[in-house]
């Protein structure tokens, strides 16, 4: 083969290179020349006989495989058809069956885009075909949402809007709807295997469910077992056999008696694995506790204490008798069952594996947790970090130097300044400024005040309280001034920003306005969208808003009449804001008609 | 005093702390005028008795707010007081000793009274109250002011009315003066106290007894005079002008309407960084009082 050139560049639209046309990887493939331009690919052979002549859109084309760059191997590129089938190149080197791959690569997206471009959609919206999912969701919001439905009915049902007009604007609200249901991974069960046998009664055979569920919670809560079964099966036992081991050694245990657990124990080598504490579970244990952040203040949680409750509620697992030492190890405890249980739960499937493979669950279950304990190994500045933290808590204070930088004292030079940054305003809100000035030509010794403050006291002293104390007339007019005062206060609406004036009117009033303001707002929002009035469609929904807008005016106008003389006030006062937007963009819809006809209008004017 | 706890209370037992002012230069300022202190005395003394026999576990305190110190005069609570007569003989007392702090020999206009002494005694009293045990009677405080508000005693006079804030205990104001005291406006509207100003000052005994006798259970059910609306807009320190954004002094809360190198009241120093960058500035809404 000749070493290969460059025949064309890629700058002006096509490509040739030399090239095997192959059937199959293995066949040694036809020599010839490889031609690819932006539409479409050729293929000539160098024996013009042959028949093997390809010329191919690569619209047909539907992507491109290519293998690895290795000397070893031979440089290919794999073109697949949409209908199937595909073409394979063989090329001289690597660099050529690069160049080539990229540019069918583009070729094959310039295709595509070019397809999609025809195919989209006008400029102008139109009710398009929705997929069910979409519908759906669209349901389901109007469900969940009252106010979105009267909105809905009122506006689409009512032919003023169309339904992709009226979801346009809420495209987040769908989006957030769909993001909800978040892709649910299903977690561990939380319930607890507990070896229920079924015995059927009459015969002394127990039988025990295992299903891979059950085997994977097993694997994961107690890895002694997993161990034990990655040693003995298939080696030394069949994997039948392991588990109705197992399942003895878990009857054993819920019979209780830790005697016989152990007799049976010494008798079975195997058995005594299940029976006895699971020591890699200990050796973790001990491997938690060393985590445990040393400056955790156990008396803090002291009201989480849950001890003095007797067992927890749980039914009393633990044998309350005294065991002989040799026993101990088969004893097992329900909490430490159920934490191991809440952990594993919590740890959720740390696995990808699939559960029928007994093996494979195992062998993954411990190679995640070399995994995790390599980690744990290799990080020792957390440990150091740890130490430092202990020396910084626990130190003693009286062997610590002063702390720096001191505290700077609040030095206020003068809080008359706060005062009059404050005061003045308030005094000014109630309306008596001038009486300050008045105060300051008042001046008194010292002896004087207090002496006559001394001879009012010992006035009262000699001559007993003043009769009467108060006139009948004074009385009354302090009464009346004050009922009166109260009253005039009480109905002075809106100083009391809890108290809404809407909650004031009918509930059916209050209803029916909002559910104005409501569409008032969702039509006003489409009509300034609209604006500037660029084609026929965006003129015709600007006219068709208009109408429905127009139709808004009488109902305010019936809402107004149909309340009450006390609170017509009211509700005019809520219903002008919103004839003010309606007026403006009316003014706007004006204002552009006139614009419009005067631009027609010119045109002949023009002429003359 | 009786062991509070040992007694029953019901919901609708007071415990009135009542603030006099007994500034004596307000009170000359006041001989020419209808409304003298023999008058005033008279009409309080008629009011705590008739709290007292409103409800026998009733419990009015008075505080004595004088120029230079204050002081209880009254507790109902100690049984040789059963009658608010017995008042006088103690605020005579009062007078005596408070003359004696006197520094200096006459006072421009008619002075402060030290009503942010008063209000903490009132509000250390109830504290105690409080802590006696889970059984006690309501309390709340009045405030029979006539003084004009003392600016030297902002800062000690805001920080007893948070504290009674806190602590739930209610702030009324009735203001005997001719001005209108922003303090105890500002007091009773953050404690949900009543203010008012007796606008005939003859009836001083009607405007108590039909406004600040009721127990605080009670007042749920009435109609109480209720505050205009208070402008706690603030103004700047360096202008007075009202404004409604500026800078605030990290430290000390000062308001400034321009960038200052130095906070005034404080000293401290303000960063450059704010200079180049005005927008990360403090600057903020100044009005903070609701």
């Amino acid at each position: 083969m000749l070493n290969s050139k460059y025949w064309s560049s890629m700058a002006d639209g096509k490509v040739v290179k030399r090239a095997k046309y192959k059937t199959s990887v293995k066949v040694p493939g036809v020599p010839g020349v490889l031609k690819l331009t932006k539409e479409r690919f050729y293929f000539m052979p160098n024996d013009p006989t042959l028949t093997t002549k390809l010329n191919v859109e690569f619209k047909l084309i539907k992507g491109h495989k290519s293998s690895k760059e290795c000397s070893s191997k031979q440089a290919l590129l794999n073109l697949t058809q949409a209908q199937g089938g595909n073409y394979l190149f063989e090329f001289d080197s690597f660099p050529d069956r690069d160049q080539c791959r990229d540019f069918v690569a583009s070729a094959i997206a310039a295709c595509g885009e070019i397809g999609k471009a025809t195919s989209e959609k006008p400029a102008v919206p139109h009710d398009e075909q929705l997929s069910a999912t979409e519908m759906g969701r669209r349901i389901k919001l109007l469900q969940e949402n009252s106010e979105l439905q009267n909105l809905h009915r009122e506006l689409v049902i009512a032919g003023i809007l169309s339904e992709t007009e009226f979801w346009a604007a809420r495209k987040k609200l769908l989006e957030q709807s769909e993001n909800k249901k978040p892709k649910q991974r299903v977690a561990l069960k939380n319930d607890m295997w507990s070896v229920k046998p079924l015995s059927d009664g009459q015969t002394n055979r127990v039988t025990f469910n295992l299903t891979p569920e059950v085997i994977h919670q097993i694997f994961a809560e107690k890895p002694a077992v997993r161990q034990a079964y990655l040693k003995f099966v298939p080696g030394k036992m069949s994997e039948k056999e392991f588990w109705t081991k197992y399942s003895r050694a878990e009857y054993l245990h819920s019979t209780k008696n830790i005697v016989a657990a152990a007799a049976e124990a010494a008798e079975d080598e195997e058995l005594a694995v299940f029976l006895k504490q699971d020591d890699m579970l200990v050796s973790e244990a001990r491997r938690k506790i060393r985590r445990v952040d040393p400056t955790l203040d156990m008396e803090a949680d002291e009201g989480d204490d849950y001890m003095h409750l007797p067992d927890h509620g749980l039914p009393q697992g633990e044998t309350k008798e005294i065991l002989e030492p040799q026993y101990e190890p088969f004893k097992r405890s329900f909490s430490q069952y159920l934490n191991q249980h809440a952990a594993v739960v919590l740890q959720g499937r740390v696995i990808d594996v699939e559960l029928g493979d007994t093996r494979s669950v195992a062998e993954a279950f411990t190679r995640t947790n070399q995994a995790e304990q390599a980690t744990e190994v290799s990080d020792e500045n957390a440990y150091r970090e740890r130490v430092k933290k202990v020396s910084r808590v626990a130190e003693i204070e009286d062997l610590q130097g002063p702390r720096d930088p001191p505290v700077a004292l609040l030095s206020i030079k003068d809080p008359r300044d706060y005062f009059d940054s404050q005061q003045a305003n308030a005094i000014k809100a109630l309306g008596d400024a001038e009486t300050g000035i008045r105060q300051l030509k008042f001046r008194v010794s010292k002896e004087e005040a207090f002496c006559s403050l001394k001879d009012s006291i010992s006035e009262i002293n000699s001559q007993g309280l003043i009769e009467p104390i108060i006139s009948p007339e004074v009385a009354l007019k302090v009464f009346n001034l004050l009922s009166q005062n109260i009253s005039s206060t009480k109905y002075h609406l809106g100083k009391n920003p809890h108290e809404s004036v809407l909650d004031q009117l009918p509930s059916a009033t209050k209803n029916e306005l909002l559910l104005h303001w409501t569409s008032i707002q969702e039509l006003l929002k489409h009509f300034w969208s609209s604006y500037p009035i660029t084609t026929k469609y965006f003129y015709a929904k600007v006219t068709r808003l208009k109408d429905a807008m127009s139709q808004i005016y009488p109902k305010l106008q019936e809402i107004k009449e149909s309340v009450q003389s006390d609170v017509r006030h009211q509700v005019s006062l809520l219903v002008q804001p919103m004839l003010q937007a309606l007026d403006a963009a009316f003014a706007h819809y004006d204002a552009d008609l006139q614009k419009r006809s005067a631009r027609s209008g010119e045109r002949p004017n023009g002429f003359v | 005093m009786t062991p509070v706890s040992s007694k029953l209370y019901a919901d609708d037992v007071s415990l009135l702390m009542v603030l006099v002012d007994t500034n004596p230069y307000f009170w000359s300022s006041m001989k020419n005028t209808a409304f003298t202190f023999p008058k005033f005395i008279s009409h309080v003394l008629a009011f705590l008795n008739s709290i007292l026999l409103l409800n026998q576990m009733n419990q009015v305190v008075v505080i004595a707010t004088g120029y230079n110190s204050c002081d209880y005069v009254f507790d109902s609570s100690t049984s040789s007081m059963q009658r608010a007569e017995c008042l006088l003989e103690k605020l005579e007392d009062f007078v005596d000793k408070d003359e004696s702090l006197s520094q200096e020999d006459s006072v421009d206009g008619v002075g402060f009274s030290l009503l942010s002494g008063a209000l903490s005694m009132a509000l250390c009293y109830i504290q105690r109250v409080f802590r006696s045990g889970p059984l006690h009677p309501q309390p709340r405080i009045l405030c029979l002011h006539g003084s004009p508000d003392g600016p030297g005693q902002y800062v000690a006079v805001m920080n007893s009315i948070f504290s009674a804030q806190r602590s739930m205990v209610p702030i009324d104001s009735c203001v005997i003066g001719s001005q209108h005291s922003a303090f105890l406006q500002q007091a009773s509207y953050i404690t949900g106290g009543v203010y008012l100003k007796p606008q005939v000052s003859d009836g001083l005994f009607q405007y108590l007894s039909t406004v600040f006798a009721t127990d605080l259970h009670s007042r749920s059910f009435l109609q109480l005079p209720r505050p205009v609306g208070v402008d706690f807009r603030a103004s700047c320190f360096c202008h007075k002008n009202t404004i409604d954004m500026g800078f605030i002094c990290s430290v000390c809360l000062s308001i400034f309407c321009k960038h200052h190198k130095k906070c005034s009241t404080c000293g401290s120093n303000f960063g450059e960084a704010r200079k180049q960058d005005p927008s990360a500035s403090d600057q903020r809404r100044t009005s903070y009082g609701s």
